[in-house]
């Protein structure tokens, strides 16, 4: 029996394969989480199954916002667990997890490898992946382009909470000729600031490990960092942290 | 429901667009009550109170006024419905639970109101609620910011009476509110033109404590560890307790208890083994929102206990009674009202916390979950202390913030599922 994890986010859908004594990942699957996540999961699906395990030989567990929409799986688990759990595959079983997803931030103690607590943002892209997408779109730049743009900037002050109103305080910026690399680096530190203030909302236990998407964003995981003075560890793997979980509790 | 609609058109009411409603609420309901496995058959009464929700009480309400009687309509439990019932009037709780009443509500009042008054708002203003049609007279309370504002709007429309509820518990504000409860009334005594004897005050005492004997029966039995009733279930005969006849829905709890008592002897559970008991505690839930214990107990949770106002706060204390004068009956009754609800508009409000830890232990909560009606700034804010006493405590607490529409079901049901999983492990 092998161990498998779906996690259908809000903008990637991830796969992880790990082996019967769950140990070790024998297999990563990263895509789009496109427009339908019924049609992602069967993809997903189809990865799975052309990995040389039979059906019978596979236990799937389906996790994220698209875990409903994943027929196939013998059970589904809310990405909170899952990230906890891959969290502290990957970190150790004593951090505060940060999730910065593509639609929801979310803080989760671990205890002893327990998700003893957790917060996840307020309906509402502030703080999310989601946010700096929409800056970086605004910027003509792709996700890498902008980080690698913010890490040279010097921080303008973007205070605006919400998506879209901090795209229209973007948009007079860049009416006033504010350089791409300030307001790139002032997206990341809005980001930031937010996710901080989300942290300290619960009791952190001052080891932290980000997971998500922005895993090897390393300008945004050094700003955090500084923000919370504390180090930010993480690995690329981080991204596959809500499979693994969802894996690991198979 | 029966064809109730020649007498929403004699109340003045917009039959068209309450129409909407009519044909809403079956499905709502048979999704989230019929749909329950193995529910006691004394549900059934409340089932049809539910079903005719707009037309079997409000016709009883009608020919009460035929006989020249008067309706008054609340909106707190600080209110004592003691005093109208005592004056000769019906006294009916407000249904203010529906999303459906909220745009109207939003037409007179920011957005950033919370739901539970703009849809009381919206409820009259746009002429969808028979209750809002049928009250004499609209019993307003300065509880909180938004309520005390918003019955200026509404007294442009409805006839509004305010009492001015104290914001601490010091002597000098219970002297203030026993004062309001006095000139509440002589005003319900204007209004039916009954003078109040201390017979008519005492037996409404007795009466109203006989509904919370019977409310307090009823929650008994979610302290067992086979829980014989859902949380949906007593939440739906808590909320009807607001507006249905007080001694008939006594009769009917009770009913349904016996029954619950033959099920609790053969430890017969609506509820699997192991499954999770949550307290909920918070803003009010009132009639038609069953939102938060439809999504608790569809992912496997229960809901043993509500420290709200639609909960314990309604029914857990019962007002003395060997008060023999009114003014004897009016301390007793201001020492229950004000001395024994614990609402987030009181500053300090440490009871409140002290209640949620003591109904965790006496119901045998996993976990509590604080529910906060959007833009409700006194739950937020005493948010603060639940959270940061009950981690003290050992007790896990999740808050989240809601309102009436569906649109955040899934991002709900993703904080409560993940919740009730750190519960199992």
């Amino acid at each position: 029996m092998v161990y498998a994890g779906i996690d259908i986010g809000s903008t990637a859908a991830k796969g992880v394969l790990l082996n019967e004594a769950k140990t070790e990942i024998l297999a990563r699957k990263l895509m789009p989480s496109g427009w339908n996540s019924r049609q992602t999961a069967e993809e997903l699906h189809t990865w799975l199954l052309s990995l040389g395990h039979s059906r019978e030989d596979l236990r799937i567990i389906a996790t994220g916002y698209g875990r409903v929409s994943v027929p196939y799986a013998d059970k589904t688990l809310t990405e909170i667990t899952c990230h906890g759990k891959g969290a502290a595959f990957l970190g150790g079983g004593d951090l505060t997890v940060i999730d910065i997803g593509g639609q929801d931030t979310k803080v989760i103690v671990l205890t002893g490898g327990r998700v003893t607590d957790f917060v996840m943002n307020d309906k509402c892209s502030a703080g999310t992946g989601k946010f700096l997408e929409v800056m970086a779109n605004r910027m003509g730049l792709g996700l890498d382009e902008f980080f690698a743009m913010a890490e040279t900037g010097r921080e303008v002050k973007i205070s605006s909470m919400c998506t879209v109103f901090a795209e229209s305080e973007i948009v007079s910026l860049m009416g006033l000729g504010t350089p791409r690399e300030d307001i790139a680096c002032g997206a990341v530190g809005s980001v930031v600031s937010k996710v901080s203030a989300l942290v300290n909302r619960k009791s952190p236990s001052g080891k932290y490990y980000l997971t998500g998407g922005f895993c090897e964003a390393g300008f945004l995981v050094r700003k955090l960092g500084e923000v919370l003075g504390a180090e930010v560890i993480t690995s690329p793997d981080g991204r596959f942290a809500g499979a693994i979980g969802a894996a690991l509790l198979g | 429901m029966a064809d109730y609609h020649e007498m929403w058109q004699s109340l003045g009411m917009d039959v068209k667009t309450h129409d909407l409603l009519c044909e809403a609420l079956p499905g709502a309901f048979g999704d989230v009550y019929l749909s329950q496995d193995n529910r006691p058959e004394g549900m059934d009464y409340f089932n049809m109170v539910v079903a005719e929700i707009h037309g079997l009480r409000p016709a009883e309400l009608v020919e009460h006024k035929k006989k020249g009687g008067k309706v008054v309509g609340t909106f707190c439990i600080h209110v004592p419905d003691e005093i109208p019932i005592s004056a000769g009037a019906i006294a009916t709780g407000l249904c203010s639970g529906s999303q459906f009443w909220v745009p109207g509500g939003e037409k007179k009042l920011p957005a950033a109101t919370c739901p539970l008054i703009k849809a009381s708002l919206g409820a009259r203003f746009d002429r969808t609620c028979p209750f809002f049609r049928l009250a004499d007279m609209f019993v307003g309370e300065t509880t909180c910011d938004g309520k005390k504002k918003a019955w200026e709007i509404l007294a442009e429309d409805a006839p509004m009476y305010i009492m001015d509820i104290p914001q601490m518990k010091r002597p000098k504000d219970y002297k203030h509110w026993e004062e309001e409860i006095h000139g509440y009334l002589k005003k319900c005594e204007e209004l039916t033109g009954n003078r109040v004897t201390p017979a008519n005050l005492r037996s409404a005492i007795i009466l109203l404590n006989n509904k919370r004997k019977a409310l307090q029966r009823l929650a008994s039995f979610r302290k067992l560890d086979d829980i014989p009733i859902s949380g949906k279930d007593v939440l739906l005969i808590t909320q009807i307790a607001f507006y249905d006849d007080p001694a008939r829905i006594t009769s009917q709890i009770h009913k349904l208890c016996d029954e619950l008592d033959t099920r609790a002897k053969n430890h017969v559970s609506v509820f699997p083994k192991g499954t999770k008991r949550i307290l909920l505690t918070g803003t009010p839930l009132s009639i038609p929102n069953w939102k938060l214990h439809h999504i608790i107990e569809t992912l496997g949770g229960a809901v043993v206990c509500e420290e709200m106002c639609t909960g314990i706060r309604y029914y857990e204390k019962c007002v003395d009674e060997s008060g023999g004068t009114i003014d004897e009956m009016i301390t007793n009754l201001t020492e229950r009202y004000m001395g024994a609800i614990h609402c987030a508009c009181f500053t300090p409000n440490r009871e409140r916390i002290d209640d949620i830890k003591r109904l965790a232990e006496e119901y045998h909560a996993d976990g509590v979950i604080d529910v906060n009606l959007k833009f409700c700034g006194i739950y937020d804010i005493e948010g603060h202390f639940v959270e940061r006493e009950l981690n003290a405590a050992g007790i896990p607490v999740l808050g989240i913030e809601t309102d009436y529409t569906d649109q955040d079901a899934e991002q709900l049901k993703t904080r409560i599922g993940a919740f009730l999983e750190m519960l199992g492990n």
